[in-house]
């Protein structure tokens, strides 16, 4: 099958300064990639980039399509929904139209009603504190809430920045347990970076390793795991 | 007591155009950063508009209608035309835009229709509208004008996708982004609805200050204090501003009056109700930055 997204020969610039150097990946249809590497290798920078965040050189399509240089919202209207790093919440509104907005795109709007109630299968707790301001929640519960207000945008491919960010272990073991059900249960390609690299390649198929700006190593997640150099630096055995 | 039932119920009658004008300020403010110094010269201009159409027989309403949809346009278009290129500008190019904006729109105005006072209708009759002794028939029109469209705004805001997208993309506009929304329009529709607003506030003013291109620069200082007073990131905190401001003027003149009555003493009064818009200015920036219904904005340095 062909790939739902792919990078090739990427680069990224903040203003003068050149971040991304030459990252290239794919994510197959339904699959979990993650992207390893140290603060600064261009983690964040691939996922902005991917969203037209940033400017950038290279070539990224998406089912089939070249999306580079695209506007950040057109990109986001073929359904690819972007995480981002500290959530992106917004802090005035109350959950339930942090929610509703990331359905403002859609077409099928009588779906949308049944997708809010999905959502809160997934994520109990924010039917619980639906009128509240979204500012006013927790951490996790904020992370829950970029997750579903993602899942609201009926999208095909997750970007993932860092959700377990700032996260007490139990909390960030829920959030990883419901991703994995999100990807299987409603088919949604994701891209995961995380800092977490031991999290990361049990959810992930494959992994890609960056490193100032370029891929070093890549493969299924199972052999990445076991790559010495890799145990070392990011799993710490 | 008549007399000051008659004090309160003009002030409210200031205040509803003040709270209209504040609103707009505000608006432009929350997604932008920006104090729009022209607001009140394109009211000025939309209020000529609306004459202008009276002039060529239309009806008060037809002309009103006309004149708030074509401020929209307006508002738009500047946005478009003239600040969409500068949007990463320095603050002060922009506020210096702002200022040949507020002298462009004067001099326009003077130009074409002269700076002669010219009286401006009611659309009020006197036969329905006010309570005889306590509120005029027009001060009565402009509350209920005003509270209409403050309602419908509140309505638009609060319960339709496009107001809550407004909202979204004034607030964190790189997330809006992320969730579809087309940051660059919900601006550009920002400044429409803020120059409507400021419409209905100038033509609803006008026959009470009469028609000439000065005639909102006193107006646009009151607003300016009453979006202070209610937290100049507040939208609704600028619209019960806008009230306080209103009433309170008129309140201390009162005062003052009394005083001089009762004891031969001249203090305060009629004269000074402009100078009380800027005390309040000034008292709210030293003791209240954030107004009495704003946020404190913090900013990790």
């Amino acid at each position: 099958m062909a790939d739902l997204l792919e990078v090739k020969g990427l680069k990224a610039f903040y203003g003068q300064t050149q971040s991304l150097y030459d990252v290239g990946f794919s994510i197959p249809p339904g699959g979990i990639t993650t992207l390893l590497g140290a603060n600064g290798a261009g983690k964040t920078t691939t996922l902005r980039a991917i969203c037209s965040m940033v400017r950038t050189d290279g070539a990224i399509r998406f089912d089939g399509k070249d999306i580079r240089g695209m506007a950040t919202e057109e990109i986001v209207r073929l359904r690819i929904a972007h995480v981002p790093e500290g959530r992106g919440t917004f802090t005035t509104l109350t959950v339930d139209e942090n929610l509703r907005i990331a359905a403002y795109t859609r077409k099928d709007k009588a779906a949308v009603q049944a997708d809010l109630d999905r959502v809160f299968a997934y994520f109990p707790r924010l039917k619980e504190r639906l009128q509240q301001q979204a500012g006013t929640l927790s951490g996790g519960e904020q992370q829950m809430l970029a997750i579903a207000r993602a899942l609201m945008l009926k999208p095909r491919l997750m970007l993932l920045d860092e959700p377990s960010f700032g996260l007490a272990p139990l909390i960030v073991q829920e959030i990883f347990r419901i991703m994995r059900r999100i990807n299987e249960e409603e088919k949604v390609s994701m891209l995961l970076v995380e800092q977490n690299a031991a999290l990361a390649l049990d959810l992930a198929t494959h992994a890609y390793v960056l490193e100032t700006g370029k891929v070093v190593m890549s493969g299924p997640s199972e052999v990445v795991k076991n790559d010495e150099n890799v145990r070392k630096s990011y799993l710490g055995y | 007591m008549e007399q000051f039932l008659q004090q309160i119920a003009s002030g409210l009658a200031n205040g509803a155009i003040y709270a209209c004008v504040a609103l707009a300020l505000v608006m432009i403010y929350v997604s932008t950063d920006h104090i729009n110094f022209a607001q009140g010269e394109m009211a000025m201009f939309s209020t000529y508009l609306s004459w202008q159409l009276m002039t060529w027989g239309l009806s008060f309403w037809m002309a009103f209608i006309i004149a708030v949809a074509l401020s929209f346009v307006m508002g738009v278009l500047i946005e478009r035309l003239i600040l969409r290129p500068l949007h990463n500008a320095p603050v002060l190019s922009i506020i210096v835009v702002f200022i040949g904006l507020l002298a462009i729109f004067n001099s326009m105005a003077g130009a074409i229709w002269s700076y002669l006072i010219k009286e401006y209708p009611t659309p009020f009759p006197k036969s329905s509208f006010g309570i005889a002794g306590v509120i005029g028939p027009h001060q009565l029109g402009v509350v209920l004008v005003t509270l209409v469209v403050l309602g419908l705004l509140f309505v638009f805001f609060r319960y339709t996708p496009l107001g809550l997208a407004m909202r979204a993309a004034a607030q964190n506009p790189q997330m809006a982004r992320l969730v579809g929304v087309r940051v660059d329009w919900m601006l550009a529709l920002g400044w429409g609805l803020a120059a409507s607003i400021g419409a209905v506030a100038g033509i609803m003013v006008a026959h009470i200050v009469y028609l000439d291109p000065n005639m909102m620069g006193g107006i646009l200082l009151y607003a300016f204090a009453s979006a202070l007073v209610g937290g100049i990131s507040n939208p609704a905190g600028a619209v019960v501003g806008g009230f306080i401001v209103g009433v309170l003027e008129n309140m201390v003149a009162f005062a003052g009056n009394q005083i001089e009555k009762a004891t031969g003493v001249y203090i305060i009064g009629n004269g000074e109700k402009l100078t009380v818009a800027l005390i309040i200015v000034i008292f709210v920036l030293t003791v209240k930055p954030a107004g009495l219904f704003g946020r404190v904005v913090v900013k990790r340095v």
